[in-house]
């Protein structure tokens, strides 16, 4: 058996190192060598993007990102996004519309609304349907979804 | 004393404080913050990765199966194959489900397991599985299931002989059943007709689409015991499933669900699981088997291809005169499509006197198809509302007129023998005709187009238990998966009974262990009968209350009332005594018989059937045949909202993965009886930027059998659409779609077709 590769990068803002296989996935090795099972595997092919995470900085399905390319990079899940015990606007107006039906795509759903919040603070509901259209759901309809997004654009806006 | 089944106690006066409002759910916050635990996230000490080696093949006789060189690959640790399972007889309910789950004479359907290997990581798991050689006797194979009928087909089964049809008993067959209900004289009826409308009808398979892959962890100890944890709608129906392939007693299998990433009815049944197992006893240590994407949709729960025929007759003003449909529904190589719903439902919300369905199965060399959100109904629904929409444009009335003049109610037998108690027919299509949306203005290139559906709604076997904490807050032991909001809306249900806050009120789902057994979360069933059971259980431990005030206050048992969240003293006569709080009596259980509890168990009856109307508008690009769905409402009867946000998230879903079915959704099968599309970027379910907003609209006729009121409403949601979309995408164009999905390619040679008609 080959060697392991040792990885050192920064999750959630912590630094962390691993070992993993050259063929394994960012999305395999926070799942399976840090533990971090709030990202969602749903295809491994990049079409559901229940495994969406922020890769320095960049919006990706970590199903199609190598888990050796994280060496120096930082990495953020949905476990790094409430602050302590206090909720993301979005987890928290999730809540409040049901905007999370059974859950599977939650997580890649909220790392993916921060990010278009993040870009744009006063989406459309079509643009949030837009920049959600890699993010699929088979439970809500999306209905719920686009509103707890505008419902959460809303709050942080201050309006 | 009657029991809740034979008298709900339901009340239409009752003031109620928690039932009918949306608070936010219990289960809410582990999902948006990354902690709940699905099928794939258990992770135990020493755990093997366990992978599935599957047939390429879609018909093949299983020669020879040879594992000694994946055996022998460093790193693996057990390798298992139909040598390792028991053998059931063929044609029996065990004999298909353990074929199914591992091939054992021959394989049926590409992705068909074949073999199955634990080892210690994923790598070297797929590298084990390229090692095992398997000897294949290539068969041909069949997969329409028009074509499996006809004679000189491939045969799957030898044994398999027709139910249903006289003389069938020395005929090698595909067709698994005939199927015919009947009422009334349908000959006399379509003679009285003015008007007669007669299609067919196909539907292409299709997946439930489940975001979750199914996922499991197999722990087999020394000792016997088996401890099984998996994402499922029914772990007591896994238990069931893998005591029996297996041969191992229930009680030594311990079967823990995980959240649920998704089923629709697609995880209704066991699949990797007796392998896991097999496998973890073998090797002495835990196995993982997650599925991948593409075994998801070669292997698991698809959805019925149909080809059918319906035919209706009408008097001039509208009035169904007969009625008739003939359907053929295709499962996999075993029995299983659920297709007698089709029969039953076809017709039943129309107030028909004369009607016939006749169904058919009929095996194929697909996967063995599953549930799908009321099972093979909205196949059958869209045909007839097609028809139906035909005939209100032949006699000049408004569809939902139509529908009205024909609206079963109260009274009503079916013809499946059920007599309606009050239903909601009427009043979701009146509901629809006063919508704002029913009465918009339409702008070009746009058609609009109704259905009406209808699902049985189930009850059946359920268990659960309620326990008072000594500080008089609840635990509720439900024995039914949540697969869509049901353990914040029977929380609600127990705290409404025991006037206590919902606060005080936590739902969990139990392992097998902890109940008696339930069926499967399906059929929208389980707010409704785990609701029925732990109010049950509560009235029990209200009881058990009033016998502990008694006792606290020195009176007789019947000296005491519970009302408010309170024991009371019945009258003045008892006593003057201050009220005693739950919290109060659970905080001296110790001191007066011990800790509080109720437990029910129940075979649930009294579902209230349920009944929707659908309006959908559709804009039609003409040159390329896409079809963009604009606007949507979900007219449907809840009988009794809990919570009514998680209703209309039903509704809302249920219209969506309509949408899917109705416009893109299909299997493609090369010549070679292969998957073409095994992926979400080839079969693509809608996504966030394909559809609009859904309105949801909750109507609320009271089922009386249940103490709220309430109906299930997981089903009848998708019933409709298939319907409403062919039929506001013939309004858009001026021709009828009779094949499903209404994809660009088929749209647009329609669309072709009618200009040169009218161009020649």
């Amino acid at each position: 058996m080959s060697k392991k590769i040792h990885v050192t990068t920064t999750v959630n803002g912590d630094a962390c190192e691993f070992l993993c296989e050259p063929q394994q996935t960012l999305l395999d090795a926070l799942r399976n060598e840090l533990m971090l099972t709030g990202t969602k595997e749903g295809c491994s092919t990049g079409d559901c993007g229940a495994c969406t995470v922020v890769f320095d900085g960049r919006l990706v399905t970590s199903c199609l990102v190598l888990a050796v390319e994280a060496e120096d990079k930082t990495v953020e899940t949905i476990e790094g996004m409430a602050k302590g015990d206090r909720l993301h606007p979005l987890q928290r107006n999730f809540l409040e519309y049901n905007g999370a039906q059974c859950g599977i795509c939650t997580p890649g759903i909220l790392i993916a609304a921060r990010a278009l919040l993040e870009r744009n603070p006063d989406p459309t509901e079509s643009e949030v349907r837009y920049w959600l259209a890699g993010n699929l759901c088979r439970c809500t309809g999306y209905d719920k979804v686009i509103r707890s997004v505008l419902a959460a654009a809303k709050e942080m806006r201050g309006a | 004393m009657a029991t809740i089944l034979e008298q709900s106690g339901y009340n239409p006066d009752r003031k109620l404080k928690v039932v009918g409002t949306s608070p936010v759910k219990h289960d809410g916050m582990d999902k948006v913050t990354g902690r709940a635990k699905f099928g794939a996230d258990l992770m135990l000490p020493g755990m093997l990765v366990g992978k599935v080696l599957r047939s390429p093949h879609p018909h093949a006789i299983l020669k020879s199966i040879d594992i000694s060189k994946a055996e022998t690959l460093p790193g693996v640790k057990a390798v298992v194959t139909r040598d390792d399972f028991p053998e059931h007889r063929q044609g029996t309910a065990i004999g298909d489900l353990s074929r199914n789950v591992m091939a054992r004479e021959k394989v049926f359907y590409e992705g068909h397991a074949v073999a199955a290997v634990a080892a210690i990581s994923e790598s070297i798991a797929k590298k084990a599985l390229k090692l095992i050689d398997v000897e294949y006797q290539i068969l041909p194979h069949v997969i329409d299931p028009v074509d499996a009928m006809q004679p000189g087909a491939p045969i799957l089964h030898d044994y398999l002989r027709t139910k249903g049809v006289e003389g069938a008993e020395n005929k090698r067959t595909n067709v698994v059943e005939r199927l015919e209900l009947k009422m009334g004289d349908v000959e006399a009826g379509f003679k009285q007709a003015d008007v007669i409308v007669e299609r067919e009808f196909k539907t292409r398979p299709i997946h439930q689409g489940y975001i979750e892959p199914q996922g499991c962890v197999a722990n087999y100890t020394e000792d016997g015991q088996t401890e099984l944890w998996c994402c499922t709608q029914g772990h007591f129906v896994v238990r069931a499933q893998v005591s029996s392939i297996l041969n191992i007693d229930s009680s030594k299998i311990r079967v823990t669900p995980s959240e649920l990433g998704g089923g629709f009815g697609g995880k209704t049944t066991s699949y990797a699981e007796a392998a896991a197992i097999l496998l973890s006893r073998k090797a002495n240590r835990p196995v993982k088997i997650v599925l991948t994407r593409g075994e998801v949709f070669r292997c698991t729960g698809p959805v019925a291809a149909t080809h059918s025929r319906i035919k209706i007759g009408a008097t001039k003003d509208g009035k169904f005169t007969a009625a008739e449909a003939e359907m053929v529904f295709q499962t996999g190589p075993f029995t299983g499509s659920m297709f007698h719903n089709a029969a039953q439902a076809v017709f039943t919300r129309y107030d028909l006197k004369n009607a016939k369905a006749v169904a058919y199965e009929v095996v194929s060399n697909r996967p063995k198809v599953n549930a799908f959100r009321a099972p093979c109904v909205p196949q059958a629904i869209f045909a007839a509302e097609s028809v139906i929409d035909e005939l209100a444009k032949k006699l000049g009335i408004d569809p939902i007129d139509l529908r009205l003049k024909n609206a079963a109610s109260e009274g009503y037998t079916t013809i499946y023998g059920q007599t309606f108690g009050p239903i909601g027919v009427v009043e979701t299509l009146k509901a629809a005709k006063r919508t704002d949306h029913y009465n918009a203005p339409l702008g070009p290139n746009r058609g609009r187009g109704v259905a009406a559906g209808f699902w049985f709604n189930r009850g059946g076997e359920t268990t659960g238990s309620l326990s008072v904490a000594p500080d008089g807050s609840v635990t509720l032991l439900l024995g039914t998966i949540d697969v869509g909001g049901s353990r914040i809306s029977i929380s609600m249900m127990a705290a409404e009974e025991l006037g206590i806050p919902l606060d005080k009120v936590r739902a969990v789902v139990s392992d097998t262990s902890g109940l008696g057994y339930n069926m499967v979360t399906a059929g929208s069933r389980s707010t409704f009968a785990s609701g029925m059971v732990v109010i049950d259980s509560a009235h029990k431990a209200i009881n058990e209350m009033c016998k502990r005030a008694a006792k606290i206050w020195g009176v007789p048992e019947d000296g005491v009332v519970f009302e408010d969240g309170h024991c009371r003293p019945a009258s003045s006569n008892v006593g003057d005594f201050e009220p005693l709080s739950i919290a109060d009596i659970a905080k001296q259980a110790g001191a007066t018989g011990g800790a509080i509890a109720g437990h029910s168990e129940l075979n649930v009856t009294g579902a209230g059937p349920g009944f929707g109307v659908h309006i959908v508008d559709v804009e039609v690009d003409k040159e390329t045949g896409g079809v963009r769905v604009v606007r949507y409402t979900v007219v449907a009867d809840a009988g009794k909202a809990i919570h009514p946000l998680q209703v209309e998230g039903q509704y809302q879903g249920g219209a969506v993965q309509g949408i899917g079915w109705a416009l893109n959704e299909e299997y493609i099968y090369g010549e070679d009886g292969r998957l073409q599309n095994p992926s979400f970027l080839d079969y693509r379910i809608p996504v966030a930027s394909d559809v609009p907003m859904i309105d949801p609209i909750i109507i609320e006729v009271p089922n009386p059998k249940h103490p709220f009121g309430l109906r299930g409403v997981g089903e009848v949601p998708v019933a409709s659409t298939l319907g409403a979309i062919a039929n506001a995408v013939t309004d858009a164009i001026g021709i009828r779609p009779y094949e499903l999905p209404m994809s660009p390619p088929r749209l647009l040679k329609l669309i072709e077709q009618a200009q040169k008609g009218k161009g020649g």
